[in-house]
């Protein structure tokens, strides 16, 4: 099949967004991707919510880069699991992201230079909010899903509590209705690896030319090591030497610091390559957002009780070797799902690939997520109007 | 009515028929959890035909994505791995059909089960039956419709006869609502413990 090509598009809002901080973002710009053809009434139009390091560019190939192809593209299409012959999917790119939204890189027009650290602490729920604001432009009333993966997942169970009738569907994949504190943790080496980087310059370092490339780099090392099972390491690298002409024999050690083992290289090109097009604020902004995650919070916990003003549908899905956001995370949603009365269903998919499974074409996922919009389409052809 | 006249009315006629009489014990309305619901058969006539709502509970890839393709709500669980997922009452019903003899903690699902529900309806083979004792004579372990393996690899741990089945019951302190036999899909009144091939109990707690 020919791959599509897609051009993405932009859409200023001149009316400030109130943030949960207290601050307000004014005059801001999102930057969207759309699939698909929307139909007379756009309810077949889907949001796909983006995780840490992705964008809007969610499938198809972009009109500028023929090898920039989209980051769900196995997912998004024609013919795919989300089939863009029968949705109108939209891809958009969040605030504070370093894709072509406004973020931290951007000019604050009060300064006539980059807001940097300037730029406010966001929440999903305030992406939640910007994105409900571009759907109102694009005269969406009501979502025939919210998908993601991860935080994009996060960003779907934001979405329905925070506007229950704008979505009939929600689609969470391998996500948590909090961070643990070994989350948090995780989330702050790799801050901790930006902020101590001696050219990060308080978050100013667009001003003096450089980038925080180390930092980055170990960030982006670290992640990448909780988006992998320890079995597809295993598998995939092993305790294999790195092949070097250096070795006096094949399989010598070399007894140095440099790159050894095949891992290691592996991890220092992931955070080089990561480094390359990444910006440091957003990867602090993003982080962080993530820690802040707890919709349970303003019920004392209960996640059942906030999950009650849904009206939404569910579909919550889960990897076995994911140990960033593990079943037993997937698991606390439904739990709360099943208290509160929510129509869900629950599938948890035999993959090694950890954290990153979301991203890959396992048979069984892509087959209950093709499976569950067919029942989305079905829907939407019939008009039926399930509770 | 009986099984043959629901069929003949053609409401149930697709579901097997342990399920067909499991389902018009189940009142309109019911919120319903059905254990080991296989391909959703059983909860998508009891959506569509009775107003019942619910969700089924399967271990297995391949029914899990049958129920998601017939838009039935279906968690994907071991139910050996507990129900403490499912609130205590939450359900008016909560359904386990041909399955009990292949759990391992046999009474502790029974126990559960009583937790999450007022009523329980299990469905189980009837190992008394006159052809499994007459193929055990012949020298040979019996294999019928219920229970289709050969001894070597059949999913069965559990195997009970229907008296067995009641005694179980009255030690578990729950008490029968209502119970019906099957022989090869037909019901039966006379001799249940020889002639039945299933048997079915509906039961609460005390």
């Amino acid at each position: 099949m020919t791959a599509l090509t897609v051009e993405s598009q932009r859409m200023r809002f001149a009316e400030p967004l109130a943030l949960a901080s207290g601050a307000a973002l004014g005059d801001y710009e999102l930057v969207y991707e759309t699939y698909g053809e929307p139909n007379a009434d756009l309810s077949n139009a889907v949001l796909v919510c983006h995780a840490l390091n992705a964008s809007h560019h969610v499938a198809g190939v972009s009109a500028d880069n023929p090898q920039d192809i989209g980051w769900w593209d196995n997912m998004v299409g024609p013919g795919k699991p989300v089939d863009t012959r029968r949705f109108f999917v939209i891809g958009v790119n969040n605030l504070g992201s370093c894709f072509g939204s406004t973020g931290p890189m951007s000019i604050n027009a009060a300064t006539g230079k980059p807001y940097g650290p300037d730029f406010p602490v966001l929440t999903v729920e305030d992406w939640v909010h910007s994105q409900a604001r571009l759907a109102d432009r694009l005269g969406i009333r009501q979502f025939a899903a919210v998908m993601g993966g991860s935080l994009g997942g996060m960003q779907a169970l934001a979405w329905s509590t925070l506007y229950p009738e704008r979505l009939r569907h929600c689609v969470a994949i391998a996500t948590a209705p909090r961070l643990s504190a070994q989350n948090i943790a995780f989330n702050e080496v790799a801050r901790r690896a930006i902020l101590t980087d001696p050219e990060f310059h308080g978050g100013r370092f667009y001003e003096h030319g450089v980038v925080p490339s180390r930092g980055l780099q170990v960030a982006r090392m670290i992640g990448h090591i909780t988006y992998l099972s320890d079995d597809s390491m295993a598998e995939k690298f092993g305790r294999a030497l790195r092949d070097n002409t250096e070795r006096a024999h094949p399989g010598d050690y070399r007894f140095t610091f440099d790159v050894e083992f095949e891992i290691e290289s592996y991890l220092r090109y992931q955070g080089e390559k990561f480094a390359r097009y990444f910006d440091a604020n957003t990867y602090l902004l993003i982080t962080r957002a993530l820690d802040y995650f707890d919709p349970a919070r303003v019920a004392g916990g209960d996640l059942s009780q906030v999950l009650a003003h849904a009206r939404a549908s569910f579909l919550i899905a889960s990897f076995t070797t994911d140990w960033r956001f593990a079943p037993e995370r997937s698991r606390e949603i439904v739990q709360a799902l099943l208290k509160a009365g929510r129509r869900v269903s629950y599938a948890e998919i035999n993959a090694p690939h950890g954290h990153d499974a979301f991203l890959l074409e396992d048979p069984q996922y892509h087959a209950i997520v093709r499976a569950y919009f067919e029942r989305v389409a079905a829907e939407i052809a019939g008009g039926a109007d399930e509770r | 009515m009986s099984v043959e006249a629901s069929m003949a009315a053609g409401t149930t006629a697709r579901l097997r028929p342990d399920l067909a009489l499991i389902a018009q014990w189940i009142p309109h309305g019911a919120r319903v959890l059905d254990l080991g619901c296989g391909d959703g058969a059983l909860l998508d006539y009891l959506s569509r035909e009775r107003g019942c709502t619910g969700y089924g509970v399967e271990i297995d890839d391949a029914r899990v994505l049958a129920c998601v393709r017939r838009g039935v709500d279906v968690i994907q669980q071991d139910i050996e791995a507990g129900l403490g997922m499912f609130g205590a009452g939450a359900f008016d019903v909560v359904v386990l059909s041909m399955a009990l003899q292949a759990t391992h903690q046999t009474e502790k699902v029974l126990a559960e089960m009583s937790q999450v529900a007022a009523q329980g309806i299990v469905s189980i083979p009837n190992f008394g039956h006159w052809y499994h004792a007459w193929s055990i004579l012949m020298g040979r372990m019996p294999v019928s419709r219920e229970m289709p393996y050969q001894w070597y690899d059949t999913p069965n741990l559990h195997l009970a006869t229907v008296r067995d089945f009641e005694q179980f019951l009255a030690r578990l302190e729950l008490s029968i609502l209502r119970r019906a036999f099957l022989a090869n899909g037909r019901t039966i009144e006379r001799l249940p413990g020889l002639r039945a091939t299933q048997a079915i109990y509906s039961f609460r707690r005390g």
